[in-house]
C-alpha cells in the first residue's frame, strides 16, 4: 500500500513538449511510471517520447483513461493548467512549475474547493510524488528511494532527497514521498498527508521536513498531537535565517516575528514529535521515533 | 520587489486613495521649491529609503537628525533636506550601516485627529487576501499583534469580488469610525484592496492611516511590495525598481538566475535547492561557524552560473572558506565538478574549498575533482562537510 499513487496510476504530462517536461517525463517512464499521454495546446497530433500529444486534457483523459497529471507549463499558464486538469476529472494534479503568482494560487485554491472537491493538487513549486518501485511523478532522482514503511513529506526538494538518502542508507525504505512545494499557497498540506499516512496500513512512521515561514508546521504539530498514533520525526530548515529575508522559496520568510524555526520546533516537541537537531540527523530521528513508539 | 513611499503614494493617488499633497526632491533646493509649491504652513520632510522605522531612525554621523522632520519654512525644508540627503539613515530595519538617502518626500502637513493601522497581505492558512486594521496606528504593529491580538481586526476577501461594503461597515464599527468618515473609509479600504489585487502586491501597509480633524481618512504612509513572480504582467511597475536600494551581490546573483542572500559570516555556501541551502547554513552554525550567505544554484545550473556563483562568493572579503554542498538529482555531480574546475581556472580559489557531493553520478564527480590536482577538501556527508569547513575557516 501507499498513498496518492501506485503501480496502477495512469499519468499524463501537461507541457510534455517543453525541455523540462520532456526530460522528466522520460525519467518517469524509465522508473516504470505508467505515463500514457502528453498535452500541449497547439501541438495536438504530434508525438513526444513515443506518446501521443493532445491539445486538451479532456481529450487525453477520454482517450487514455488517465487519473493523474504532472504539470510543467510556464508559470503564467499554470493556474489555467491546474483548473483544466481538475475540470477534466483528474484526481491527482502535481504542479512542478515554480514562480506562479500568489494571487493566481488564491484563485485556483478557492475554485478547487468550490467546484472540484474531487481533485487533489500537490504543489506548485514542488519536486512531486513518488511511491518507491511503483510510480514516480516529478523531478526527484528515483534511485535514492527504497520500498519500505516510512512516509515522507516536505516543503523542499533537495532536502527531501537528503532525508530519503539517509533513510535508505539506514535500511529504512519509504512508502510514499511527497514534496508539498515551497510557495505560500500550495494545494496539499502536511495535515492532508498526515491523515493519509495515518490511514495507510503500510506506513509505520512519518518523516516531515518543514522550513521557516508561515504556520504549517505548528498546525501539523497540533494535528499530530490530536490524531496521529504513528511515530513522527521532523526537521525544520532555516534555524539560522535572519528575519525579513526570503530564503529562496517564496514561502520561506520570517515576517512580523512569526514563522521562526524555534517556534516550530517547540510546537513539534510539544506534540511528542522526534525533532532532528541537525540535517545530518534526519534518518536517525526516524529510527529514534520508531524505537520510542515500540516499532 | 520593494518601492519607495513616494512611489507607493503615487500609485495610491492614481487609484483614487487619499494621500497628502507631496513632492519628491533630490536636492536641498528642490526641497525648498517643493515647500513653496505645496503652499502649506507646515510640511514634513521624509527620508526615502527601502526600510521602515524612519521616523525614529537617525543619521549615522549625526544622531540628532531623525529621518522624518516637521518644517515651517522653505529654508527649514532646505536645511533638513541637506541634513538627510546623501547620508546614511540607520533604522531598526537597516542594520548598523544604514542606507543612503537619495531622495526626500516633502509633504503638506495635516491636522491629525486619530492614527489607525491598515495592512493587506495574503493569509496562507485561509488561502485568501486579508485586510487587517487596528486602532493602534503609528506604533509597532507587530508588538500590538503579539501583546493585544484582539485589537487587530481582520476581514478576508476574494480577489475577484474585493472587499464587500458590509465588511467596511464592520471595520468602521470596530475602529470607531463614524459619521462622514465612513464614506471616506469605504473609498479608501475598498480602493486599497482593489489595488492590492490589480497590482499583484505581496503587502500594502498604511501605518499610520489618519483621520483628520475634518473627518477625512488619509494614507500618511505607504508601504507597497510586489509579488516578484507576477511582475511579468506588470512591466510598468519594473520602472519603479531602485537598484541602488538593493544589495549589489544579490542583484548580480539574480541576473545570473541564482537565489542569493547576503549574510554576515565567514563561510561561503554554494548549494542546490532552497531547503538544503538553509539546512547547510544551519549545520555550519551548529558546528560553530557563521555562514556568509544563502545561495541556491537551482537544479539546472550550468558552468557559467556556477562560475558566477563562485565570483560572488569569493568577492565577499569576509569569506574565509567555501562549502559546496550538492545533492545531485537533476543536477549531475559531474556537471558541478566540471563547473568547479572551470571556476578555478577563471576565478582562482584564494580560500579553502570543501566539497560534498552526493547523488547522481557521484563517483564520477569525485574522480574528476580528485584527478584535477586542484586543492579541494573532500567531505562525506553533511556533518563531515560542516566540521571541515568550520575548521578551515578558523585556521585562516
Amino acid at each position: 500500500m501507499s498513498i496518492l499513487v501506485n503501480k496502477n496510476t495512469r499519468l499524463i504530462c501537461q507541457g510534455i513538449t517543453g525541455k523540462a517536461g520532456e526530460f522528466h517525463s522520460k525519467n518517469c517512464l524509465e522508473y516504470g511510471t505508467k505515463l500514457v499521454a502528453g498535452v500541449t495546446p497547439g501541438k495536438g497530433g504530434q508525438q513526444a517520447l513515443g506518446l501521443p500529444v493532445y491539445d486538451t486534457v479532456i481529450e487525453a483523459v477520454e482517450k487514455h483513461g488517465a487519473d493523474a497529471t504532472m504539470i510543467f507549463v510556464p508559470a503564467a499558464f499554470t493556474a489555467d493548467a491546474i483548473l483544466e486538469a481538475a475540470d477534466a476529472g483528474l484526481k491527482l494534479i502535481v504542479a512542478i512549475t515554480e514562480g506562479v503568482p500568489v494571487l493566481d494560487m488564491v484563485r485556483v485554491h478557492s475554485r478547487l474547493k468550490a467546484d472540484y472537491p474531487h481533485a487533489r493538487l500537490v504543489g506548485p513549486n514542488c519536486p512531486g510524488v513518488i511511491t518507491a518501485d511503483e510510480c514516480k511523478i516529478g523531478i526527484m532522482p528515483g534511485y535514492i528511494h527504497k520500498r519500505g514503511k516510512v512516509g515522507v513529506m516536505s516543503r523542499s526538494g533537495t532536502l527531501t532527497y537528503e532525508a530519503v538518502w539517509q533513510l535508505t542508507n539506514l535500511g529504512l525504505g519509504q512508502t510514499t514521498c511527497v514534496g508539498l512545494g515551497g510557495d505560500p499557497i500550495v494545494g496539499t498540506s502536511f495535515i492532508d498527508l498526515l491523515t493519509m499516512f495515518q490511514e495507510d496500513p503500510a506506513t509505520e512512521a512519518i518523516m516531515m521536513m518543514g522550513e521557516i515561514g508561515g504556520t504549517a508546521e505548528e498546525e501539523a504539530a497540533a494535528f499530530v498531537k490530536a490524531n496521529v498514533t504513528k511515530p513522527v520525526a521532523a526537521f525544520i530548515a532555516g534555524r539560522t535565517a535572519p528575519p525579513g529575508k526570503r530564503m529562496g522559496h517564496a514561502g520561506a520568510i520570517i515576517s512580523g516575528g512569526k514563522g521562526t524555526a524555534d517556534e516550530k520546533i517547540a510546537a513539534l516537541k510539544d506534540a511528542g514529535i522526534e525533532v532532528a537537531e541537525s540535517p545530518a540527523d534526519m534518518g536517525e530521528a526516524v529510527v529514534r521515533a520508531m524505537k520510542r513508539g515500540g516499532r | 520587489m520593494k518601492i519607495h513611499e513616494f512611489q507607493g503614494k503615487e500609485l495610491f493617488r492614481k487609484a483614487g486613495i487619499a494621500v497628502p499633497a507631496g513632492i519628491a526632491a533630490r536636492s536641498p533646493d528642490e526641497a525648498a521649491a517643493a515647500f513653496d509649491q505645496l503652499g502649506a504652513p507646515v510640511a514634513v520632510v521624509k527620508a526615502q529609503i527601502h526600510a521602515g522605522g524612519r521616523g525614529k531612525g537617525t543619521i549615522k554621523d549625526n544622531p540628532q537628525q531623525r529621518g522624518v522632520q516637521l518644517v515651517r519654512s522653505r529654508d527649514e525644508a532646505r536645511q533638513v533636506a541637506a541634513a538627510l540627503l546623501d547620508r546614511e539613515l540607520v533604522t531598526v530595519q537597516t542594520g548598523p550601516d544604514g542606507k543612503k538617502v537619495q531622495r526626500v518626500l516633502v509633504e503638506a502637513g495635516c491636522d491629525i485627529e486619530r492614527e489607525l493601522y491598515l495592512g493587506i497581505i495574503v493569509d496562507r492558512a485561509a488561502g485568501l487576501p486579508v485586510l487587517m486594521a487596528s486602532t493602534e496606528g503609528g506604533v509597532n504593529i507587530e508588538e500590538v499583534a503579539a501583546k493585544t491580538p484582539h485589537l487587530i481586526h481582520m476581514e478576508h476577501f476574494h480577489p475577484s469580488e474585493g472587499l464587500q461594503p458590509f465588511q467596511v461597515g464592520k471595520l468602521c464599527y470596530r475602529l470607531g469610525i463614524k459619521g462622514d468618515s465612513v464614506r471616506s473609509a469605504h473609498k479608501l479600504m475598498r480602493g486599497l484592496c482593489k489595488l492590492f489585487v490589480e497590482l499583484d502586491c505581496s503587502i500594502v501597509e498604511v501605518n499610520p492611516l489618519v483621520v483628520t480633524k475634518q473627518g477625512e481618512l488619509l494614507a500618511l504612509d505607504a508601504k507597497v511590495n510586489f509579488d516578484d513572480n507576477a511582475l511579468f504582467r506588470h512591466k510598468d511597475l519594473l520602472e519603479l525598481r531602485d537598484l541602488a536600494e538593493e544589495d549589489p551581490a544579490e542583484v548580480r546573483a539574480a541576473a545570473a538566475g541564482l537565489s542569493y542572500v547576503q549574510l554576515e559570516g565567514t563561510i561561503g555556501c554554494l548549494v542546490n535547492g532552497a531547503g538544503l541551502a538553509m539546512s547547510t547554513m544551519d549545520i555550519i552554525k551548529l558546528h560553530g561557524g557563521q555562514p556568509s550567505n544563502f545561495l541556491d544554484v537551482g537544479g539546472g545550473a550550468n558552468t557559467e552560473q556556477v562560475t558566477e556563483a563562485f565570483r560572488i562568493l569569493l568577492g565577499d572579503k569576509n569569506v574565509k572558506a567555501v562549502l559546496v554542498n550538492i545533492f545531485g538529482g537533476i543536477m549531475r555531480c559531474t556537471t558541478i565538478a566540471n563547473a568547479i574546475l572551470e571556476a578555478y581556472k577563471q576565478v582562482g580559489f584564494n580560500v579553502p574549498l570543501v566539497v560534498r557531493l552526493e547523488g547522481t553520478e557521484v563517483q564520477e564527480g569525485r574522480n574528476i575533482l580528485a584527478n584535477s590536482g586542484v586543492n579541494i577538501i573532500n567531505a562525506e556527508g553533511l556533518t563531515d562537510a560542516a566540521r571541515k569547513v568550520v575548521a578551515a575557516a578558523n585556521a585562516a
